[in-house]
């Protein structure tokens, strides 16, 4: 099973189980969605629980907003992270907030699914991996798999979860990532970081996409003697400092790979938190290799994103400090 | 009607060229097919006796809620001149657009405010001393503290949370709409906006939404003609609102917002139509901001006191009461205990909301954020503890030396 096969996979189980659970989105009705995530579920689930929705992604969010206020669990799809802005205002100001402003009265509890990041030829507007923008908006989770078995999971984790979520699906991996994804329900808590690889010498911690190239990079560096553990973080919010900052302390060396830019990445919050947590065990600095602070390019972004050679180097680099 | 005349149905056309917010003379084109309607005039007379359909019981206390709400807003504005509160936002003039559509609802139908309806508030339930806990800030608010002023929630009634964003409440009542569509339930939404958030894209998102999909939502514009210190002319071009509703392929009226028999039965029609399957309206309430936007703002600023007084003529309180004097319902004896008791309630009312403990505790700082805390959470809330256990200036608005 691929990626999307997982998503769609978790989006059936859910609506089977719960028939709060709909979808709304662009294209994701009969036509199954650009990205084929909601193939056949409104064949299943009628035209009321899975339907098109004009072309306003501020209309899809303020609409699922009202549907998870009522007691539904709204799915919204935004077709592409690079067109999630124009919601940003019913993200940040309305879906973040509304149990807190309203004193806990009114609790807003939806999973807006986008695909998120670069590297599929793109270009400015369907590259973009804009996490840390929503992790800082306090009162929405941000999760962000890796792989199928994950990506069905956690996405049966969100939808049942009783706080908003932001669910970034690697579309760079969309289908390039398989795996044996288990059958019926399955539930990954929100929260968790996976080791995906023990090491002693070095700490590598990746999400989504780049994770493949993360541990592309440790596989390699294996092959020069340098022994990483490599961290896939899965959920960006919650975050799971605790398995980070005993890898570090064991490790005493840590790499944040992301492919957002640099600059207030989240890469930025995590090496605040690690030198924060782990500073008498570290030997060298906190390193970053992420995208560049430009927005995202077409003709280079092979050499925008942080693939397995820069961060391999960063790796030597870091061994050597 | 003369159709080579401009329609002005307060005898007083508007001038759109001088940003002038009163009610603007329409072309007999729109005049035919918006007309402003009327029930109630500015006499208190009925223009139709069958207009009459709010039962006489419900009559009196709507206006007994009307007194309420021009009594508290007046208050309030006291408060905030004494520095007792720090901000308040009324609805002087807007009374019947706001009680004659929230009482025309259902109980189980939720509204969703901008940030006037205060009134449409207190009709659902939300206790008065809490409104006012609310003003303060203070532990007996219902949203604990977390947002400004005249911000208020109330579940219980159906009654949604307020944003300070304009329009962003258009979609979800949409939202809602839809939901209870699939769910089965007769539930209509009521949603709130000015004039000014017509030019906002959740309107234009809102109302496409809301037509192509057909769900039973309603849409009510209190054209009050400003948006702060900008008069509608400098929000839209139409001539009026409720033409936009032609534009999205729904239903559009527009009425007298300041009277309470016009907006009462045009919010029940487009009950109706929506409970039908017949989908959305726009209801435009033409009314007047008596005050300024907030107390923030002195409307001497922007607009002459000239474009006022005509509305004082068209007080929505006080066509009801000519009403109601007419009809028996009231006499001066009743009328004076009536304005007393308000009093007295708002009085007794404030008193108990300040006697609550001035703030929220420190804890609820972090709560309602999302249903747990997270660890991140706890460890802030510690970390805020110890500072304020080490210099208690941490909690105090002055920290400087004086």
């Amino acid at each position: 099973m691929n990626v999307i096969q997982a998503v769609n996979d978790a989006l059936r189980q859910e609506m089977r189980r719960d028939p709060r659970v709909v979808v709304l989105g662009e294209d994701v009705g009969a036509f199954g969605g650009v990205f084929r995530a909601t193939a056949g579920l409104q064949a299943e689930f009628g035209e009321e629980r899975v339907f098109d929705t004009p072309l306003a992604e501020g209309g899809i969010i303020g609409a699922a907003v009202g549907m998870a206020l009522y007691g539904l669990r709204p799915v919204p799809e935004i077709q592409f992270a690079d067109f999630i802005f124009p919601a940003f205002d019913q993200i940040v100001n309305e879906v973040a907030k509304m149990r807190y402003r309203s004193g806990g009265q009114y609790p807003c509890p939806l999973v807006i699914r986008t695909p998120y990041g670069g590297g599929i030829k793109g270009g400015h507007y369907h590259s973009q991996s804009p996490e840390a923008l929503f992790i800082h908006a306090a009162g929405l989770k941000v999760v962000c798999p890796s792989n199928p078995r994950d990506a069905k999971g956690l996405l049966t984790a969100a939808i049942r979860d009783p706080d908003p979520v932001l669910f970034l699906e690697p579309k760079r991996v969309y289908r390039a990532a398989k795996g044996e994804v288990p059958e019926g329900e399955f539930f990954l808590p929100l929260g968790e970081a996976a080791v995906t690889r023990p090491g002693g010498q070095v700490t590598v911690v990746a999400w989504g996409a780049m994770w493949h190239e993360a541990d592309q990079a440790a596989r390699e560096a294996a092959a020069e003697g340098i022994d990483c553990e490599v961290i896939d973080l899965r959920s960006l919010q919650p975050l799971d400092l605790d398995t980070v900052v005993a890898s570090v302390k064991k490790t005493g060396r840590c790499v944040v790979v992301h492919e957002a830019p640099l600059t207030c990445g989240f890469g930025a919050e995590l090496a605040a938190l690690v030198q924060e947590r782990c500073f008498t065990s570290l030997e060298a600095p906190v390193t970053r290799v992420t995208g560049f602070d430009t927005p995202f390019p077409y003709a280079l972004e092979n050499e925008y994103l942080p693939r397995a050679p820069r961060i391999l180097e960063a790796l030597r680099q870091t061994m050597a400090y | 009607m003369d159709a080579s005349q401009p329609f002005t149905p307060f005898g007083v056309p508007g001038d759109l060229s001088r940003g002038d917010a009163s009610p603007p003379a329409v072309s007999a084109r729109l005049a035919e097919a918006f007309p402003l309607l009327q029930d109630l005039d500015e006499a208190g007379r009925l223009r139709d006796p069958a207009a009459l359909t709010i039962p006489d019981a419900m009559l009196l206390e709507v206006w007994r809620r009307m007194v309420l709400e021009r009594q508290l807003d007046e208050r309030m504005v006291t408060l905030q001149r004494q520095g007792r509160i720090g901000f308040y936002i009324g609805s002087i003039g807007e009374e019947a657009a706001i009680l004659g559509t929230a009482a025309a609802m259902q109980p189980q139908d939720w509204i969703f405010p901008s940030y006037r309806e205060h009134a449409a508030a207190l009709l659902r339930g939300l206790p008065l001393e809490t409104f006012l806990c609310g003003l303060f800030g203070n532990a007996g608010d219902a949203v604990k503290g977390r947002q400004m002023p005249c911000h208020e929630s109330w579940a219980p009634g159906h009654f949604v949370s307020i944003s300070s964003p304009i329009a962003t409440q258009l979609p979800q009542a949409v939202g809602a709409a839809m939901a209870a569509r699939i769910l089965g339930d007769d539930m209509v939404p009521l949603v709130y906006f000015g004039d000014g958030s017509t030019s906002a894209n959740d309107f234009h998102t809102g109302l496409n939404f809301a037509a192509v999909k057909r769900v039973p939502v309603i849409f009510v514009c209190r054209n009050n003609g400003w948006a702060i210190s900008m008069p509608r002319d400098s929000q839209t071009a139409s001539e009026t609102i409720a033409q936009k509703a032609v534009a999205y392929g729904m239903r559009g009226e527009r009425v007298d917002g300041n009277d309470l028999l016009a907006v009462w039965n045009a919010t029940r029609r487009a009950r109706a139509v929506a409970a039908a399957g017949g989908g959305p309206t726009l209801l435009e309430c033409v009314t007047y901001r008596m005050e300024g936007h907030s107390t923030s703002d002195d409307p001497r600023a922007y607009r002459p006191q000239e474009q006022v007084e005509p509305w004082k003529r068209r007080d929505p309180l006080e066509r009801v009461r000519r009403l109601l004097h007419a009809r028996g319902l009231l006499d001066e004896a009743g009328e004076a205990a009536l304005r007393e008791g308000v009093r007295a309630e708002i009085q007794a009312a404030l008193a108990r909301a300040e006697a609550a403990p001035p703030k929220p505790p420190v804890e609820s700082l972090f709560e309602d954020v999302y249903a747990e805390p997270l660890g991140r959470h706890r460890e802030q809330l510690e970390g805020l503890r110890r500072a304020m256990a080490a210099d208690p200036r941490v909690a105090n608005p002055r920290h400087a030396d004086d």
